[in-house]
Formats: structure tokens, C-alpha cells, sequence
């Protein structure tokens, strides 16, 4: 059992987003970047799996520059074997992703690929469901619980009013919800082993895949900010306005 | 130009973020027609007819459809997107689950969660949780867009007489099977439709001291939320959680208890008509966004305020 866990480089999550003052962007020079905290739960899942026996392999991928060396190096410490990448310097979107995902998967034949549900940059929530379509594979999206069974997979997702747990045929697409797990921290011992592993790259382009943009960011902007209001001195004040002046009560 | 609405149920009514996404397809100026995917949903198909602004009502039955499998479900929409220039779906977790595997198979880039429409290719988007609004332009000839219920009003249920017309189902993919669902049981409204939210943060200090935001909850009708911060420490369930990972609320009144105002959860209420803030921190960022705030304890503060509105 191979399972393949896509990871994405993002802005660290406690970085606080600064609008491009052209509005062309978000400003990425000299911030902090970190690997999308999603696809961490994605390598702490599929690790977990192999350290009960029931996976052989973690294979952890990645579309992006130079620098996403980091970000597999990170998985690899946390317990993924080895690692692909396939570079690419401009801007990537979901379907390209998807599809360049798609090569690597024809070229490795993982039986399970484990990906964060969304990416909190775009926050577009959308690779692992167009990987499935283009795999023709089942597909499990906000996972919070996974249980491998014999050619197939029991998935507990996060859905609005409670909670589903479906039944796929493997191979299959498990996208991750926060509480699936808790990712651990590298210890140095396996950061240092992380260095050793091989990362392979791979030719997108060769493969014939199209990872150009389809959607064309025209501009961004701050979102619009709400003033902050009063400070009341007590519970009867507060019931005074919210029944007289904003009339909400 | 033509837009397409899937409808989302739950095999017995439509759900309400469906009225909203009509909205924003009405924004296209062009004709807006329903699709309703569902087995034996005759109540279904009945509530989606009479929904104001569909022009007609595609009709699709069979098993394959009834537990909203996305396998099943995503051929079926793309064989009739082709006949429409947009297709909209609430930004739920049946739409997100859906729309995307829809546009993998038509080979178009679907456009998530969006909050306006500027024109039939341009629309604004929240990125990196709320911090930011892209607008963005798409190309490809048909649109597929998921849409933030709460930044557009709701069409009215009733006053339409949509024409129904039946659509042969398509094939079982037979990858996927429905096992169970435990649905979260409330009496209380459901997150994102109800008219008053209380919500709770780390500050509760544990799951147990939710009560106390029940029977506030109660006293006004309102139902209960949280942030990611009390979803991680465990005091309530995930479907709780109100923020960019969460649930996106817009109620008349918020109301935030213990709550600090982490990024993260503002972008998922702060559209509220009217927001309360209670906490002990007087610098807690919660009290930049909120209307009224009062400093103090909350476990004071709570009770006293759910008798006084018990008085009322």
C-alpha cells in the first residue's frame, strides 16, 4: 500500500496578510512561508498509517520553486520516504495541479492519495475532488476519521449539521479536516535522517501538462473593514441599545 | 447566457442556502433554471418549484443520487452544464464536495466561494481567510462558480411556478457508498440560517459552561457557534466552528462570548448585521468589529443577561 500526500508552500499561518500597495497581490517577499497546515495533517495521516503496518510507502509531492525543497524535507522528517517534485516557478491553479497530480500518480500508482482539503492562501478547497475525477477515483473530503479496510477505505467527513462516514474502493482521494489528527514535531534525529532521502524531480511540461492559469486575478484588495463600536458599562445598557437603538431584540 | 442552479436538499426540503445562490445568479441578468438531483423526493421537487426566480426545474431521479455522492452526481451536472453558460451551487460542504470534480470533467477552472458578481466572467472572492478580496476573471466558456451564501439576501421560497422536466439519470459510479450519518441534534436553527448566533471561545473554559450559552441561546432563539479555538480544545463538536475553516455566519445578531477575534473567526461572522462582544480583555481585538462590547466577566455577564431578556 503506497500512499502519495501532495504538500503546498504557503505563507505561515501566523503571518499576518499584507495587500500589495499596486492591489496586484498579496506581499509573499521576505514573509515567512511554511508548509499549508492541512497537508500537514495529510503526512501526519499517511505516516500514522505506515507506522501501523497498513501502509509501505509515503511519498510526499510538490509543485513550486526551488525553495519547496523545505517543505518535502519537513515530510520526509516527519516520516515520509522519499519525495517528488515537480518545479515550476509561476503562479499555480487547482486544475493544473490537479492534472500535473495526475501524471505523478499514472507514473507512481499510489493506492491512496491524502491531500489537505484546501490551501490557505487561495483557500479554493478544490485539487482533491478534480484529482478524483481525473483518476477516476472515489473521493472523501473533509476527513476527520480513516479507517483502511481490506481494498477499501471507511472516511468520516466533516459535513454541515454533524457527521458522514462513507465507504470508497480503493485507490482512492482523502482530503483532510482539522481534526483528523495532530501533526507532531520533526525531532532532530529524523530531520537530520530527512536529509538523506531522495527528492526526485519531475518534468510536468515533458508530460504534457498544462499548468498555465485559467482564472486571472485583476486586482485585490483590503476586505472592508468594520469600526468598532461602543463599549457599554453593563448587561441592562447593552439590552437598552440592542432593543432601541439597533432593534435586533 | 443561461444559469444553472443545483439545488441542495436533504431529501425533504431545500435548503436555504439554495435561495441565496439564486440571488447571485439573478445578478447575471439572464434566465436561472434548477437542478434537482434527489430519490423520490417528491417534496423536494415540489419546494423547488414554487422557489421565485427559476424558470425551469430539471428533475433527475434515482438511488444513485440520494446520498450525494459526488461520483454520481458530478457526470450528470456536467453533461447538462454544457447547455448553460453558469453553473451555481452554495459554497457548502455538498457544493464544495461537488463543483470541483464537475469541473475536472468538463477540463474548466471552477471560481470558489463567490462573494460578488461583477460581470458574466468577474467576480470578488475572499482569499487567505477573509484578509483579502481578489477579483478575479475567468476563461473559460462556461462558468462554474460555488457562492458565499451569506453575501447575497435570499430569493423567496414560495411565489414561483417553475416548469419541471424530467433529466435521465445517469450511471452509478459504483466507487463510493454511504455508510451512516450522525447528524448533530438541536432544536435550536441551524448555524447559518438563524437569526441570532451566540458564540462561545476559549474563554468558556470548557464544554460544560456551553450551557450557559444555551440557555442564552434559547431565551432569544438564537443558535450556538464557536471558535476554532474552543473546536480544537474539544468543548464542542467541529460543525460548530464559525471562521474561514468553519461555518460562514451573517445573523442579524452575533453575539461573541470569550471569544478574542483571531483572523480566523472574524472572517466568518463579521457581515453580522449586529455584533456583541464579551470578554475580560479590554484590548481583545474582538471589540474592533464589535458594535457593543462589555468588558468584564462572562460568567457573570451571561447569566444576568439571559434573565434580563428573560424579562423583556
Amino acid at each position: 500500500m503506497k500512499i502519495l500526500v501532495p504538500v503546498k508552500r504557503v505563507i505561515d499561518f501566523n503571518v499576518k496578510i499584507r495587500v500589495k500597495a499596486d492591489n496586484s497581490g498579496v506581499e509573499t517577499a521576505n514573509v515567512k512561508m511554511g508548509m499549508n497546515p492541512f497537508d500537514e495533517i495529510a503526512v501526519e495521516e499517511a505516516v500514522r498509517l505506515k507506522e501501523k503496518g497498513k501502509a509501505t510507502e509515503v511519498i510526499a509531492v510538490t509543485i513550486g520553486p526551488a525553495q519547496c525543497q523545505d517543505l518535502l524535507r519537513t515530510a520526509m522528517a516527519i516520516g515520509a520516504d522519499r519525495s517528488i517534485h515537480a518545479l515550476f516557478d509561476g503562479e499555480t491553479q487547482p486544475l493544473g495541479v490537479a492534472k500535473t497530480l495526475k501524471a505523478i500518480v499514472d507514473q507512481e500508482k499510489p493506492d491512496m492519495v491524502i491531500l489537505g482539503k484546501q490551501a490557505i492562501d487561495g483557500d479554493n478547497n478544490q485539487v482533491g475532488q478534480m484529482l478524483g475525477a481525473l483518476l477516476g477515483w472515489g473521493q472523501a473530503t473533509f476527513a476527520s476519521k480513516v479507517e483502511l479496510g481490506a481494498g477499501s477505505v471507511n472516511v468520516t467527513r466533516e459535513v454541515d449539521g454533524g457527521l458522514e462516514t462513507l465507504q470508497l474502493k480503493l485507490p482512492a482521494i482523502i482530503t483532510t479536516d482539522l481534526r483528523l489528527n495532530e501533526p507532531r514535531y520533526a525531532t532532530l534525529p529524523n530531520i537530520m535522517k530527512a536529509k538523506k532521502k531522495p527528492i526526485e524531480p519531475f518534468d510536468a511540461a515533458a508530460k504534457g501538462v498544462d499548468l498555465s492559469p485559467r482564472i486571472k486575478t485583476l486586482r485585490v484588495d483590503e476586505p472592508g473593514s468594520r469600526k468598532a463600536g461602543i463599549k457599554v458599562p453593563d448587561v441592562a445598557t447593552l439590552v437598552d441599545k440592542l432593543k432601541n437603538e439597533a432593534k435586533v431584540i | 447566457m443561461r444559469a444553472l442552479i443545483i439545488v441542495e436538499h436533504d431529501g425533504v426540503a431545500v435548503k436555504s442556502a439554495t435561495l441565496h445562490t439564486i440571488t447571485a445568479a439573478k445578478k447575471l441578468n439572464c434566465p436561472v433554471d434548477g437542478l434537482v438531483m434527489c430519490n423520490a423526493g417528491a417534496s423536494v421537487i415540489d419546494g423547488a418549484s414554487k422557489i421565485t426566480g427559476l424558470e425551469k426545474l430539471l428533475v433527475s431521479e434515482g438511488a444513485q443520487y440520494k446520498d450525494d455522492l459526488a461520483e454520481n452526481e458530478a457526470p450528470l451536472v456536467a453533461q447538462i452544464a454544457r447547455n448553460y453558460t453558469h453553473v451555481f451551487v452554495a459554497a457548502t460542504s455538498f457544493g464544495k464536495n461537488l463543483l470541483p470534480r464537475v469541473g475536472a470533467l468538463m477540463d474548466v477552472a471552477p471560481i470558489s466561494e463567490i462573494s460578488a458578481v461583477e460581470s458574466a466572467d468577474t467576480f470578488k472572492r475572499p482569499i487567505y481567510a477573509g484578509n483579502a478580496i481578489a477579483t478575479v476573471q475567468s476563461s473559460d466558456a462556461i462558468k462554474l462558480c460555488t457562492v458565499r451564501a451569506t453575501s447575497f439576501d435570499a430569493v423567496p421560497a414560495t411565489g414561483g411556478n417553475a416548469a419541471i422536466e424530467k433529466v435521465a439519470a445517469t450511471a452509478d459510479a459504483g466507487l463510493s457508498s454511504f455508510v451512516g450519518r450522525e447528524v448533530s441534534k438541536s432544536d435550536r436553527p441551524e448555524l447559518t440560517a438563524a437569526k441570532v448566533v451566540i458564540s462561545g471561545g476559549r474563554g468558556l473554559g470548557s464544554g460544560d459552561n456551553f450551557k450557559m450559552l444555551e440557555q442564552l441561546a434559547d431565551t432569544v432563539g438564537g443558535a450556538i457557534g464557536a471558535s476554532r479555538a474552543a473546536v480544537d480544545a474539544g468543548f464542542v463538536p467541529n460543525d460548530y466552528q464559525v471562521g474561514q475553516t468553519g461555518k460562514i455566519v451573517a445573523p442579524n445578531l452575533y453575539v461573541a462570548v470569550g471569544i478574542s477575534g483571531a483572523i480566523q473567526h472574524l472572517a466568518g461572522m463579521k457581515d453580522s448585521k449586529v455584533i456583541v462582544a464579551i470578554n475580560k480583555d479590554p484590548d481583545a481585538p474582538i471589540f474592533n468589529v464589535a458594535d457593543y462590547g462589555l468588558v468584564g466577566d462572562l460568567f457573570q455577564i451571561v447569566p444576568e443577561l439571559t434573565a434580563a431578556l428573560q424579562k423583556k
